[in-house]
Formats: structure tokens, C-alpha cells, sequence
């Protein structure tokens, strides 16, 4: 057993740490620091820095512009990007519907989508859920009906992830009422200028309108952005969420989390002449993370080791996902035991780009609580914490 | 041995409920929040006439007789609809304090102002730095003449941006976290020397940060006796706590009953999710919370209304805001979770239900501090 680096790994290291360094703009590093958001034309910029660099898409192969790393080089990558605090791509076109079209899209297809995909020209947004269609995805209704050369779509989706920034939606649409309910279900890229396409902002309880529904009304989509057969995309969906699950624990940003953790309880008065890092419970808690983040990373070394040798990732990478998520949940708790009564003001706008007026709290204090309500969102999507323990008992332990 | 509400009590929840049903649906209350001001005139002077104002004060004040349980009979209540009216600030808080630290006639000038719905106000206790600890006070308080000249900063002041009368807590000699050298004084909120920043707290409650630069006031506008405050607003602030841990309580119950509720009819993979074991079992953990979080609520005000000795009483509350801000965290967050998407929004009740509960958590000291508050009495 071994969990060193290779000299050349640690050579690597190095340069992706002096990347990061020296080309991640100091001003966005600030701002994420600070908790505030990066607008559209700040993530598109990063982006943009990192397909300059060639290192836009470390999980793409190759030939589409990929890196060609190693399962452990897209590991260091991975942790150094979290480590300083750079977003990763968003992650709708480069990590969820780029696979699909280069394992299943037509070449003309590839040629069309993924060089913008790369190169951060266009950005997407994930049109999966609807109302009624949660974690029973497969139940979803919206439909296009074939007319011609055209599909017509109607119907609505909802939860878009930054919807309101997108070019482009990728949607799961029903093409069959006469079949089970998985199989009849197509894969159809839609360009969000179409006619009949209308959003309408979700406020969620931080006050930012980060999700949408997206209505469709008679929207006529071409024919030829269907991927692959049509009828067969709850396939072409899932092939893709068990590739998804690698990276998914945020142990790097977690650790960043917890070093931010440990300054500012050193930063902040107990109110009896001392400082919270003094405070004997609040050490116990923090320990009791670092310790938990110990455990979650060296799980993750191991699905990695596991992937190096070529196996695909299996079931087992739902622990990642419950575990990083209600790691990253117990952090925001913290964050909120220290800011104390510095959490309590409800002021969001301090905390959008922009913002002129005068702060209230100390420091991003006033943010802590908002990032708490936000990130009960963490163990609701991506398959929430409850789909994924039916996931281990089904898949993993055969109950 | 007997748990049940008198008549009284009952007659008191029964009031709230009316109103509530009547006046305070969700939509009216998100409009309530919206206003400059942060509540309704209207509803304060209805509050008033319905003699709710009147429930923290003594008889011999002119009040409903100032019983614990009867003030966690009603927060319940407020708690369930989410009430933003300052009911705790001005009447719990400031009247609390003034019935007991200020003078028969500084209580004759303002109770029954305070009980008739015709004064706003608000205290200043929390700083900056002071975290939950009511002796660490730097404001500080120096005579001038006949005058004293106050100079500090306080956060978190519910209230604050509302009140006409600002009760500052301030001191008058001694180091910052001792515990003899502290008075209290009213301050005109719009006196030269004092700025208030406003804002609305999670919980929709309006509130300030206030700072004092050479604000000065007449030495009569001290509540009783100079350096002697803190057992009075330790005694009050206790007393806050209770009610915010009960309004709490309320909260929950209601996020209980509307997860359970929602269960029932929202279908995934063809079956309602409360058909789910393991959604089931959480529930019912829930529950547990919900129960055990009201019992010591109950004890806590049984204590405050009974004959044990001031450390005994603040124990108790401290049990209470520690076992209920457990109750909090796993009750709200249980909500959110067994709900999904839907409850992340800001256009359905739960999750503000869920903002409520965390801001109760942390007003008057958080769980880890009452913990070792407890531990430590
Ligand atoms: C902030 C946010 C952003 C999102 N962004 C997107 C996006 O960009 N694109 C997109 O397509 N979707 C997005 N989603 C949707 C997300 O994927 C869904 O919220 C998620 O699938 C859960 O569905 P639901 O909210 O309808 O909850 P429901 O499916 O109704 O679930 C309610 C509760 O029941 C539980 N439950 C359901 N089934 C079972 C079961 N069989 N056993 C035990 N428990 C069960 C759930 O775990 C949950 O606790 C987003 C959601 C949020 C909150
Ligand atoms: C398999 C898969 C499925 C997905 N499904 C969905 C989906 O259904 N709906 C959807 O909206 N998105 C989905 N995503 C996208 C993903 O969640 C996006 O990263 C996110 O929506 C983008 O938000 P963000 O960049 O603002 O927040 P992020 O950068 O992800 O983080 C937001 C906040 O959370 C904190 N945080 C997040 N994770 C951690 C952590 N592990 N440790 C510590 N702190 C953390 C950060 O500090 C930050 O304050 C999926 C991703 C994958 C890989």
C-alpha cells in the first residue's frame, strides 16, 4: 500500500500550484474569499485563462481538447484548484452534456458543440427536473412531438441552475406515452432563443434568484439535435451519472473551509477575554471535521486507486456524495456558531457583485447563515442523500 | 400534579389563534415585511386592546400577572405564525427591564404607555465583541455635570430601528467583563450622537446596530441605582430566552405538522413519499424533538414561575435553550431535507419557518453557550 506521489507527480504538483498562482486573477480570489458571488463574465473569463492554459477540460480524452492526465494528475489538479478557492468550470456543458455528445452525438454534432464547449463560448444549463418529476426522473412529462423535420416541445422544467445565464438547455423529453415509463425518454439539445421558451427567476431562501423554471410553448426544435436514437436518453443520462462521481466529496474545499474555520475562530472574541479557538467545544467540533475530512479523503484515494487500474467507478462513490455534502452542511453550521449574532442580518445585496452600500457585521459574517440555507441544497440534488443510501443498500449491500 | 392550561391560558391561545386565522396568513405577513417599518401599527394597536401586551407585566404594574407560562402559551402561538410584531424587544426585553431596575415612578411614566401599545422600544445590551456574555459591556457611561455622556457600539438591538426610547446598557466603572459597574439608561433614539444602521434579520424581525458618539443624557434618565444592572438584565435576558425558546417551539411544531403533511400527498415513483420507511422514521425522531423540545420549555417556565433561588431559574433556561436549540437543528433541517427542492424557496412557508428556528438558536446565546452556562451555574 502506498499514497505517495511519484516525482514526476510532485513535479506536476508544483507547476499546477505556480498556475494557480500566478494566473488566477488575485481580484476573484478576493471575492471568493469574501463569499461573494463571481458573475457570469468572471467564471466565463476563468475559463477562458484555463483553455488558454489547454487545462479547461482535464476529464475530456485528448482529442477533444482533454488533458490525457492521469487519474492522479486530475486528482492534484482537482485539490489545488479547491485549495486556493478557483472555480471549477461550470460544470453543465463541460462535465454533463459533453460526455453525452461525444459518446452518443453524431460527428456534426461534435464539431458544432463541443470546440464552444471547450473554450467556454457557450454556456448551458441542465433541464432535467420538473414539478412533479424530483427524484422519480424518470416520470418526467415534458414532450416533443415530431413534426417533420422538427421536434415541438411543451411542457416545463424546473431548478435550472443559472438558467438565466444560459445559451443553451440539454433536456431529458418524452417521445413515447405507450412504453415504460424509462424507455420512452430522448435526449434534445434546445437553444434557449427559440420562440416559446420563456423563465421565470427562483428565489431561494439565501435571496438570490440562482434557479429557474423554464416553460415550453410550441417550441420548435430542429430535428437533428436529438443524441442518438431517439427513445433512448434515460440510457444516454445515466451512463453519464456514473462517470459523474468522481470529485464529488470537496475534500479540497473543504479543507480550505476548515483553514478559514480556524482563523477566524482565532479572530473572534468569546466574549469572556478569549478567543473561540480557546472555547473547549468548539475545538471538540472542530477536530471531530478534520478528522471526518482525514476519513473522506483517504475514501476518496481509494475509489481513486481503484479508477487508476481501470475499474469504472462503482456504487460505492455515493458515500462520497453523503458524506462531502453533510461534511460541507456541518462546516456552514460552524461558520454560523462563530459569527454569532453577526449571522442574524438578512442583507443578500451585500453580497452580490457591485455592491456600494454600507456593510453591516464584521467582515462576510452576515454571509454565514445565508450559505447555510443555500447549501441545504447540497444532500437535495445530484441524486439526494436519501436516493443515494437506497443506492448502497440496493447496489453495494443487496437488500 | 396537573399540565393542562387554565382557563385563562386557554383563553389566551384561543385569542392568538383567532387573530392569527383572521389577520396573519403568510402572504399578509410577507407584505408586513415588506414595509419601510417591518410591522403593522395596526396589528400592535390590536395587541393592545386584545390585552396581550400586558401579559409580561405584574399585577401591581398594571399588567396580566407576568407568569412564564403563560408568556410560553402565547410565544407558541407566535411562533406558528411567525409573528414579526417586537413583542419580545418592547415588551419582554424593555418593559421587563424597567419594571425591574427602574424606579416607581420611572415604571409609573412608561408601563402603562408600553401596555396600551403607545411606545416602541428596544435594548441595547449586545457589542461587538461580547459574543453572548450580558457582563462584557466597553459602551461606556461618564459623568458630566448633571450629565452622563455615553460612547460604544451595540449590535444585534431588535427593535432598534423602531423604538423612541432606546434602553442602552453602559458602564459606569469597573474593567469590560465585570460584573458590578453596569447601568442602564434611556436614550431618546433620535438624540444628537446616535446612529442606527437598520435591517431585517433572517427572521424577518427588524433590528439595528446603534452607535453612541458622546450621546448625553440626564443623570435621572439612569434606571435605579447607579452600577447595579446586570442581576436585573440577566433576569430579563433569561426570561427573553424562554420566550424565544417557546416561540421556537411553536416553529417547529408547525414544521413538523407541514413535512408530515406535505408526505402525505407528494408523489415519487408512484407512491406518496410518507409511505417511505426511512423518511417515516425521521418523522417520527421529529416528533420526538418536537415533544421533548416543549416539555423542557414547560419546566423552564415552571421554574421562572416558582420559588427557586435566581442561579436555579437561570439553569433552567439554559437547559431549555440548549435542548431546544438541538431540537432546532435537527427538526429544520429535517424539514428542508424531507421536503427537497420545493423547500428552498422563499415562496413557501417551511423555510422561513426554518429561518425562524435558526435565528432563535442564536438570540440570547446559542446551544454550545447555554451548555456550558448550564455546566457552569
Ligand atoms: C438549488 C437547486 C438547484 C437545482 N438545479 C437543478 C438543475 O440545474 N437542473 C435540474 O434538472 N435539476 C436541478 N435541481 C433539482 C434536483 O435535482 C431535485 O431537487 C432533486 O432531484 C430532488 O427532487 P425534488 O426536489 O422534487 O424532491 P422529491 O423527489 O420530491 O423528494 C422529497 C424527499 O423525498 C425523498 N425521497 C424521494 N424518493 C425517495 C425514496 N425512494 N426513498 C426515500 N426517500 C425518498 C427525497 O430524498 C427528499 O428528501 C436543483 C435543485 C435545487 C434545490
Ligand atoms: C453528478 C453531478 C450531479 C449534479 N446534479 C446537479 C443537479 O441536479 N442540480 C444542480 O443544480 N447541480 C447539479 N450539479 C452541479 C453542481 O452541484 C454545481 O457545482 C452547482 O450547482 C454550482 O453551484 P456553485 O458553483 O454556485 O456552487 P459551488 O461552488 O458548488 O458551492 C456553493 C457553496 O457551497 C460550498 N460547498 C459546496 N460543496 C462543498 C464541499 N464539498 N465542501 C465544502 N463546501 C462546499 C462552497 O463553499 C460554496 O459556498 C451536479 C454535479 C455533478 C457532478
Amino acid at each position: 500500500m502506498n499514497a505517495d506521489f511519484t516525482a514526476e507527480e510532485l513535479q506536476f504538483e508544483q507547476e499546477v500550484r505556480e498556475f494557480l498562482q500566478n494566473d488566477f486573477p488575485a481580484e476573484y480570489r478576493e471575492k471568493v474569499d469574501a463569499g461573494i458571488r463571481l458573475s457570469k463574465e468572471e467564471l466565463v473569463h476563468w475559463q477562458k485563462i484555463l483553455y488558454k492554459k489547454g487545462w479547461a477540460a482535464p476529464n475530456w480524452p485528448a482529442e477533444y481538447g482533454g488533458t490525457g492526465w492521469t487519474a492522479t494528475q486530475k486528482h492534484i489538479f482537482a485539490t489545488e484548484m479547491g485549495l486556493i478557492g478557483a472555480p471549477e468550470p461550470v460544470p453543465f456543458g463541460m462535465k454533463m452534456v459533453a460526455p453525452v455528445i461525444m459518446a452518443y452525438g453524431s460527428d456534426e454534432q461534435k464539431q458544432r458543440f463541443l470546440p464552444d464547449i471547450l473554450e467556454s463560448n457557450v454556456w448551458w444549463c441542465q433541464g432535467y427536473s420538473e414539478p412533479n418529476a424530483g427524484s422519480d426522473l424518470a416520470s418526467l412529462k415534458t414532450a416533443a412531438v415530431r413534426d417533420g423535420d422538427e421536434y415541438v416541445v411543451n411542457g416545463s422544467k424546473t431548478w435550472n441552475t443559472y438558467g438565466q445565464y444560459a445559451d443553451w438547455i440539454f433536456c431529458l423529453v418524452r417521445t413515447d406515452n405507450s412504453v415504460k415509463k424509462q424507455e420512452g425518454i430522448s435526449f434534445l439539445l434546445i437553444d434557449m432563443k427559440t420562440p416559446g421558451i420563456t423563465l421565470k427567476p427562483i428565489v431561494l431562501l439565501d435571496g438570490h434568484a440562482e434557479v429557474n423554471e423554464v416553460f415550453f410553448d410550441d417550441v420548435r426544435v430542429p430535428a437533428n439535435n436529438l443524441i442518438g436514437e431517439e427513445n433512448k436518453g434515460w440510457t444516454y443520462a445515466k451512463v453519464l451519472l456514473t462517470h459523474e462521481r468522481t470529485n464529488i466529496s470537496g475534500v479540497p474545499r473543504g479543507k480550505r473551509r476548515l483553514a478559514a474555520l480556524k482563523r477566524l475562530a482565532k479572530n473572534t472574541d468569546d466574549g469572556f477575554g478569549g478567543t473561540m479557538l480557546d472555547n473547549a467545544s468548539f475545538r471538540t467540533k472542530l477536530a471531530e471535521l478534520e478528522i471526518e475530512l482525514q476519513a473522506l479523503e483517504y475514501s476518496e484515494l481509494r475509489t481513486l486507486a481503484a479508477l487508476s487500474v481501470g475499474n469504472a467507478p462503482g456504487p460505492e462513490s455515493s458515500i462520497l456524495k453523503i458524506v462531502g455534502t453533510e461534511l460541507a452542511q456541518e462546516m456552514d453550521e460552524m461558520f454560523v456558531d462563530l459569527a454569532g449574532y453577526h449571522c442574524l442580518p438578512f442583507v443578500p445585496e451585500q453580497f452580490e457583485d457591485g455592491f456600494q452600500g454600507e456593510a453591516i457585521g464584521p467582515g462576510n459574517s452576515a454571509a454565514a447563515a445565508l450559505t447555510y440555507f443555500n447549501n441545504r441544497k447540497l444532500s437535495i440534488f445530484g441524486g439526494s442523500n436519501e436516493i443515494q443510501r437506497n443506492i448502497i443498500s440496493k447496489a453495494v449491500l443487496g437488500l | 400534579m396537573d399540565f393542562s392550561n387554565t382557563e385563562e391560558q386557554q383563553m389566551l391561545q384561543e385569542s392568538v389563534q383567532k387573530f392569527v386565522y383572521k389577520s396573519y396568513d403568510f402572504d399578509t405577513r410577507n407584505k408586513i415585511i415588506a414595509t419601510e417599518k417591518g410591522f403593522s401599527d395596526e396589528n400592535w394597536e390590536l395587541f393592545a386592546e386584545l390585552g396581550w401586551l400586558t401579559v409580561p407585566f405584574q399585577e401591581e404594574d398594571g399588567g396580566f400577572g407576568g407568569s412564564a407560562v403563560d408568556l410560553v402559551v402565547m410565544m407558541e402561538e407566535f411562533g406558528k405564525a411567525m409573528l414579526v410584531e417586537p413583542f419580545v424587544a418592547t415588551t419582554v426585553l424593555a418593559g421587563g427591564l424597567i419594571s425591574e431596575q427602574g424606579s416607581a415612578q420611572q415604571k409609573a411614566e412608561l408601563l402603562p404607555k408600553i401596555m396600551e401599545g403607545k411606545l416602541q422600544l428596544a435594548c441595547a445590551y449586545a457589542e461587538p465583541g461580547s459574543r453572548f456574555n450580558l457582563a462584557n459591556i466597553k459602551t461606556s457611561a461618564v459623568a458630566d455635570g448633571d450629565n452622563i455622556v455615553l460612547n460604544g457600539s451595540k449590535t444585534a438591538v431588535l427593535n432598534g430601528s423602531n423604538a423612541e426610547v432606546l434602553l442602552v446598557v453602559a458602564r459606569e466603572s469597573g474593567a469590560a467583563t465585570d460584573t458590578t459597574g453596569v447601568s442602564v439608561f434611556m436614550v431618546d433614539a433620535t438624540s444628537a450622537g446616535v446612529s442606527i444602521q437598520a435591517f431585517a434579520n433572517v427572521d424577518g424581525k427588524k433590528s439595528a446596530e446603534i452607535t453612541l458618539k458622546d450621546v448625553s443624557v440626564s443623570a435621572t434618565a439612569r434606571l435605579g441605582e447607579a452600577g447595579s444592572a446586570l442581576s436585573a438584565l440577566t433576569a430579563v435576558v433569561d426570561r427573553a430566552t424562554l420566550a424565544v425558546s417557546a416561540e421556537a417551539v411553536g416553529a417547529m411544531e408547525a414544521m413538523l405538522h407541514k413535512t408530515v403533511e406535505y408526505s402525505k400527498t407528494r408523489k415519487q415513483f408512484g407512491t406518496a413519499i410518507g409511505t417511505f420507511q426511512a423518511l417515516q422514521h425521521r418523522m417520527a425522531d421529529m416528533f420526538i424533538e418536537c415533544q421533548l423540545a416543549r416539555s423542557i420549555a414547560i419546566m423552564a417556565a415552571m421554574k421562572l414561575d416558582g420559588g427557586e433561588d435566581a442561579t436555579e431559574k437561570s439553569k433552567s433556561v439554559s437547559a431549555a435553550k440548549s435542548r431546544i436549540g438541538k431540537a432546532i437543528n435537527k427538526v429544520g433541517q429535517e424539514a428542508i431535507q424531507i421536503h427537497g427542492g420545493i423547500a428552498m424557496t422563499e415562496e413557501l412557508d417551511v423555510g422561513h419557518l426554518f429561518k425562524l428556528v435558526t435565528a432563535a438558536e442564536i438570540m440570547f446565546g446559542n446551544t454550545d453557550y447555554h451548555t456550558e452556562r448550564f455546566a457552569s451555574l
